[in-house]
């Protein structure tokens, strides 16, 4: 059987496994609006996306991956609960490395249900491990909601928590203002500047564009309230870093997690969270003693997700992508629903990596 | 058979690198009328003169059609994903030196850094709705350039010429071009964020890495990089 072929094969064994435990087949087009993948992503998924265009539909992506339009579809004629598995190509520009594929076909499996989202988690980490149980392979895990938590409990102003939670998924842009609201780096001489004028408005230069007078007066204001706001303490920065280098064996990582949660109590909801997906997995017989659990993984490469966040990799091949890979996005419903949302969690395998790993390619 | 070299087809570029070969003994000229892309190499046999748009000179190199081609570094890193496996740098030329910056409007008094241009962006997109526009012609540069610098919230317009008139037409909020002494920038009402160099270019002569060789076309490589003190 040629190459193309035996995978096709082996995604649709791995699709039939998700349809008997309950999904309903999907499909979605390949094409998809880049519009609304540029929204959600910016304009860094030009690197990662195949962009093209024709003059009456104007700019489209070929699809880098199936979780958006799966849950636009849910959303504007899906009944709840549900639960939906695909299969299918998708691409990916790779112009650092060549040895990677730029498309793929990817097996899904994702849960919309409101009830009880740790079991909903439980359910699709479980499913994804049992599947890929033969091949032997690493799982990591993290919770993109605990840090998110953590920075809405920070004792600083309301500004400074939403630039931090705004890039929470950029880790160096992230860095780099904890240091600024701390005291840790200096303020650049040109905004000490600007503060220490009475009247930056006033100057020789013509209004051009589109952002007005008043968007520049704002921001001015802005930055004269946020130099006079006390520095964020260097205790609060400790304990996010302590939060950030959270990695060992789940249980312990819960343990260490509630100890930070005594001087830090805005995680201590998503710390329960955490503790009802354990108690979770271990109903479905996941080993939980044993699965890493890492505060920071997700922060970089998974920019949707917003709570429990998962990957499975070979062990000994670092040269190769996960296997699978999946996690919660209950936000990205919300900015897709337009005002509705529902929990959201689900999961994709790499047929060709499954079948590689099994010496079948 | 013969090599072939790329040069720029017209202005200060092409007759800045004529200079530049003129100076090391290897005659460039275009023959014919003015309006003929055709040229002609004096001082050493075996090598063809290929006049080209100097954007053109990156794509014609990656696919080994011109073995030897001068034109900006900015342009080869814009245009070629690993540019460096698909083309050599011989040697920099010196002149047709530029930066590509990014500049905003010097009425921005609140901006004057990545950071500032990055919660601009986000208060922008919450004020009117859409992504702050940058007009260039430098996508791929711009991009990688603002993702490693953790910019958000901004969107990259195609502009393939008078990029900074974009602003004051409303059609960009600022701009990512190439200047060299920054006088079009102010002349336009911009200014140029202090810490967004993200390139500085010249122009430069390349190998490419892909372009066939036999042995005369070898022997006649090394005795043009020796005239070009390239190589003893």
């Amino acid at each position: 059987m040629p190459r193309k072929a035996k995978i096709r094969a082996r995604a649709a064994e791995l699709q039939a496994f998700f349809e008997a435990a309950g999904a309903t087949p999907v499909e979605t087009p390949l094409l998809q609006p880049a519009e609304v993948l540029l929204d959600l992503y910016g304009e860094d998924i030009r690197g990662r996306a195949y962009v093209t265009s024709d003059t009456l539909r104007g700019e489209q992506m070929l699809r880098p991956d199936f979780t958006v339009p799966v849950v636009q579809m849910h959303m504007d004629h899906g009944a709840e609960p549900a639960r939906y598995t695909y299969s299918g190509q998708v691409f990916r520009r790779q112009e650092d490395d060549p040895s990677r594929d730029n498309e793929y076909l990817q097996v899904g499996y994702e849960v919309f249900d409101r009830k009880k989202p740790s079991e909903a988690d439980a359910e699709v980490f479980a499913l994804m491990q049992e599947v890929l149980t033969p091949l032997g392979l690493r799982a990591a895990t993290g919770d993109i909601g605990i840090l998110k938590a953590a920075v809405a409990g920070l004792e600083t102003t309301e500004r400074r928590k939403q630039a931090l939670m705004r890039h929470i998924w950029r880790p160096r842009r992230f860095r780099q203002l904890l240091d600024r609201f701390s005291g840790r780096s200096e303020v650049p001489a040109t905004r000490s500047a600007l503060i220490a004028n009475q009247d930056p408005m006033q100057n020789q230069f013509p209004v051009i564009g589109l952002r007005s007078e008043a968007e520049i007066a704002a921001r001015i204001e802005a930055l004269k309230e946020d130099a006079k706001a006390p520095l964020l303490s260097s205790g609060q920065v400790e304990l996010i870093e302590a939060l950030l280098g959270v990695r060992e064996k789940l249980p312990f990582a819960l343990e260490h997690l509630r100890d930070i949660a005594v001087d830090m109590p805005a995680i201590t909801e998503a710390v329960f969270r955490l503790k009802d997906r354990i108690d979770a997995l271990s109903k479905r017989d996941v080993d939980v003693g044993n699965l890493e659990f890492e505060a920071s993984y997700g922060r970089t490469s998974m920019e949707y997700y917003d709570g429990f966040v998962f990957g499975f990799y070979a062990p000994g091949r670092a040269d190769l992508p996960p296997v699978a890979t999946g996690g919660r996005y209950d936000a990205l419903t919300r900015v897709l629903g337009q005002g509705r949302e529902i929990p959201a969690v689900g999961g994709v395998i790499r047929p060709d990596l499954v079948l590689q790993l099994e010496g079948g390619i | 058979m013969t090599i072939k070299l790329g040069v720029p087809s017209k202005g200060r570029l092409m007759e800045k690198t004529f200079d530049w070969f003129g100076a090391r003994d290897v005659g460039l000229s275009r023959s014919g009328s003015d309006r003929e892309y055709a040229g002609s190499v004096e001082g050493i046999d075996g090598v063809e003169l290929v006049l080209l748009s100097a954007g053109e000179i990156p794509r014609e190199l990656a696919a080994g059609r011109i073995h030897l081609g001068v034109t900006g570094t900015d342009l080869v890193r814009e245009k070629l994903g690993q540019w460096e496996q698909q083309v050599e740098e011989l040697a920099l030329l010196g002149f047709g030196q530029a930066d590509l910056i990014i500049a905003v409007p010097s009425c921005w008094v609140d901006v004057d850094t990545l950071d500032d241009l990055d919660a601009a962006a986000s208060a922008f997109r919450a004020q009117h709705g859409f992504r702050l526009r940058l007009a260039t012609k430098y996508h791929r540069l711009v991009r990688e350039f603002l993702r490693d610098n953790g910019v958000a919230d901004y969107q990259l317009v195609d502009s393939q010429g008078a990029t900074e008139g974009t602003v004051k037409n409303l059609t960009a909020e600022g701009v990512a071009d190439i200047t060299s002494t920054g006088d079009t920038l102010r002349a336009n009402h911009l200014k140029i964020l202090g810490d967004a160099l993200v390139l500085q270019s010249q122009a430069t002569l390349f190998r490419s890495r892909t372009a066939s060789m036999n042995d005369a076309e070898r022997a006649t490589l090394k005795t043009l990089k020796t005239k070009l003190r390239l190589e003893r």
